[in-house]
């Protein structure tokens, strides 16, 4: 029996239509610091409300200690929350407000004085007890938030993005001291967070969520080195992802050069997608060295490094972050090593819908019909259709598109950019373009009937 | 002056006419005889007539009984109202106004209408009957208004900190709704103080409110005593208003009622 105190089993959530979780599993183990991860409307503030007892899950449990808490309304699990917003009663003073939750267990008087002054002591706010919470500092009032949480003794301690509204310096300061209570108190922190870098900074453990799906769980360096696809790599942290191909084991093309990399066990000549971090390639004046050489197309000074834009001799547009600066339009010598190569099997490799003939010449997919050569298949019959990435065209009217949809996720790809689009039928199609588009933006979208293949959908009985 | 100051003009004229010169009007009117003589006669007749004094306490006692009733309805109405899982449309809302929107003097019409109809008694319990029905949604709206805007996350940190429902309401969300509850004490004690039209109707006249003595003193042409009643009913309500102002102030932060 491993010593998980909360251990969540194919949870899923649905507000509407959007399903906001889709079957989530994750244990959190007992004095661990972990944190939800990903972009706005992940999922992650829901799932953290659901371990507060604030939502009902559709299907799956929550398990704390070992027992199902389905049923056990918020105030009596053993939880206890900071919030986005803090929260703290306007209407109590600093005092009050942190012996909230022990006067309502009935606490001795004497013992909650002893606690209050003792957490107090802990977020350095000694000397605030009769404070009016609304004439403190937004850091302030965050201290006092976590005092009083902390002050009930909860066994895990759930904090919804709790340092979003406080500035950049301040909120460097709170992830320091948050990390230090962690370690002094003892208590299991489930921390919510968009902010990478904060995940980075704080956690044992980041689970990174997108579209309602865990997409990586792995410690801060796992998460970071070896991303397990192109969202987690793009999304922790800078780096160039490219389209690759795994020549045998231990050897990887990419930006039409071939490298060494660590890699192995994908197979001999399968298509991968390669994620190199900017840090990671490196300027050389020894030919001997040299792997690809670039001319340097900008350089921009961020503090501790450069940020340079190089174009390889290949055509790929490549970041680069080096302590040193290198002048624009000079030509470089570059290379990377082996173990600073990250190869991630591609989740998909084209787009693959399921769709029926619906006369000859027309097939119908993604919610709407399309022409295409139906050469061979009966009006009627089910079909799995498939179209390359670099095959959809996206329009910026209505006017000759077939259906419409909604840019959804951008990647850019050293060369093109990799979108996913998602339609008015609510599914996805993934599309590679030279073309500039931005996030939201609203496309057109058309197929040549030349480009649209279809296969017999071969059916388990026959 | 430049010119957008010259916008206020017509309101500032406005406000001289019809709010600072009757008031003046009733100042100076309460402090004269009849021939127009300075003169406090008028202001000590009220502390020294009996009758005076008792219709002023009785006044007062059915403002604070009315006002108790209006929370005690109006409070848990709001709540409901506010709350979306039993209020799914705001037309709830709606129906709650409703009955502002029909003349007051109507409405307190038909009810007493409605008495006889029924065959009970006009008397105290239907003129709580009629104070109530005209006042309720003044003391609604206030409340809805301010438990609908308080932020949810009040009631859930309660609830994260081990507060039952019962307890999140008590410890939290009705301190925190204090201001609307003061708002509509002050929108409805102070006109059921005034008022006269709903006794008069209501009681038939059986009952005599403040406002009914100085409305038959206006109309039997007393209008110094009448101006000087006005003005002792203005400076207490004026006091009342300057004590709960400070008060809701102090809820707001503290205390409960």
């Amino acid at each position: 029996m491993k010593d998980y105190i909360i251990d969540i089993q194919h949870l899923s959530k649905s507000f509407g239509d959007k399903k906001v979780l889709d079957d989530i599993n994750l244990y959190v183990r007992r004095g661990e610091f972990i944190t939800l991860l990903g972009p706005s409307g992940c999922g992650k503030t829901t799932l953290l409300r659901m371990i507060a007892g604030f939502l009902k899950p559709d299907e799956g449990n929550i398990f704390l200690d070992g027992k199902d808490i389905a049923g056990v309304p918020p105030h009596e699990r053993p939880l206890n929350t900071v919030f986005q917003r803090y929260a703290l009663f306007p209407h109590l003073d600093v005092y009050d407000n942190i012996a909230f939750g022990l006067k309502l267990k009935n606490t001795p008087e004497d013992e909650i004085d002893k606690r209050v002054r003792r957490v107090l002591k802990l977020v350095a706010m000694s000397d605030y007890e009769d404070r009016d919470v609304e004439t403190l500092s937004g850091g302030q009032q965050q201290r006092i938030a976590i005092a009083r949480a902390i002050v009930n003794q909860p066994k895990v301690l759930l904090l919804d993005e709790p340092l979003a509204a406080l500035d950049l310096k301040m909120r460097k300061d709170m992830q320091i001291e948050l990390k230090e209570m962690h370690r002094k108190l003892g208590i299991t922190f489930i921390y919510v967070t968009h902010d990478q870098e904060e995940a980075l900074t704080l956690s044992d453990t980041i689970v990174v969520i997108n579209e309602g799906k865990i997409q990586q769980i792995g410690t801060p360096t796992d998460i970071y080195n070896e991303p397990v696809n192109a969202f987690v790599a793009d999304f922790i942290g800078e780096s160039n992802i490219l389209k690759g191909r795994m020549m045998r084991d231990r050897r990887v093309a990419f930006i039409k050069h071939e490298f060494d990399c660590v890699d192995e066990g994908f197979g001999e000549d399968v298509r991968v997608d390669v994620v190199v971090r900017p840090e990671d390639i490196y300027f050389t004046t020894d030919p001997a060295k040299c792997q690809f050489t670039a001319k340097v197309n900008s350089c921009t000074f961020k503090g501790v490094h450069y940020e340079m834009f190089v174009d390889t001799d290949t055509g790929y547009e490549l970041m680069i972050q080096d302590y040193d600066p290198y002048p624009v339009g000079s030509e470089v010598m570059l290379y990377i090593d082996p173990d600073d190569i990250q190869v991630m099997k591609k989740e998909r490799t084209e787009n693959k819908y399921s769709g029926k003939v619906t006369s000859e010449g027309t097939v119908e997919f993604l919610g709407a019909e399309f022409e295409c050569n139906t050469e061979g298949f009966e009006v009627g019959d089910d079909v799995t259709v498939k179209i390359r990435f670099e095959k959809v065209d996206l329009l910026d009217h209505e006017d000759e598109a077939i259906t419409t949809g909604h840019v959804e996720f951008i990647l850019y790809m050293g060369n093109h950019y990799h979108l996913t689009i998602r339609t008015e039928s609510g599914e996805k199609i993934w599309v590679d373009t030279n073309d500039i588009w931005d996030k939201n933006d609203f496309v057109g979208i058309k197929i040549l009937p030349k480009d649209i293949c279809l296969e017999k959908v071969v059916t388990a009985n026959e | 002056m430049n010119k957008r100051s010259n916008w206020a003009l017509p309101y500032f004229i406005f406000l001289v006419l019809f709010v600072v010169l009757p008031l003046l009007l009733i100042v100076v009117y309460a402090l004269q005889d009849a021939s127009g003589h300075f003169t406090l006669a008028n202001i000590g007749k009220f502390f020294s007539d009996g009758d005076s004094l008792s219709t002023f306490a009785l006044s007062i006692e059915v403002a604070i009984e009315n006002t108790l009733l209006c929370i005690l309805i109006g409070y848990p109405a709001a709540w409901i109202l506010a709350n979306k899982e039993y209020n799914k449309g705001a037309v709830t809302v709606v129906l709650f106004i409703l009955p502002m929107w029909i003349n007051a003097l109507m409405r307190t019409l038909a009810t007493a209408e409605l008495f006889t109809m029924a065959g009970i008694q006009l008397g105290k319990g239907t003129l709580l009957f009629g104070m109530c029905y005209d006042y309720l949604p003044f003391m609604i709206y206030p409340i809805y208004n301010v438990l609908n805007k308080m932020d949810k996350s009040y009631a859930e940190a309660a609830q994260d900190l081990g507060a039952t429902p019962r307890e999140v309401f008590r410890k939290v969300t009705l301190p925190l709704s204090m201001p609307g509850v003061m708002s509509g004490v002050m929108m409805v004690f102070m006109p059921t103080v005034s008022t006269f039209a709903i006794s008069e109707f209501l009681t038939n006249n059986k009952i005599k409110l403040f406002g009914t003595i100085i409305q038959e003193n206006i109309n039997n042409s007393m209008w110094n005593y009448g101006a000087a009643l006005s003005l002792i009913m203005l400076v207490i309500i004026g006091i009342t208003t300057f004590l709960q102002g400070n008060d809701s102030e102090e809820t707001s932060v503290g205390g409960i009622i």
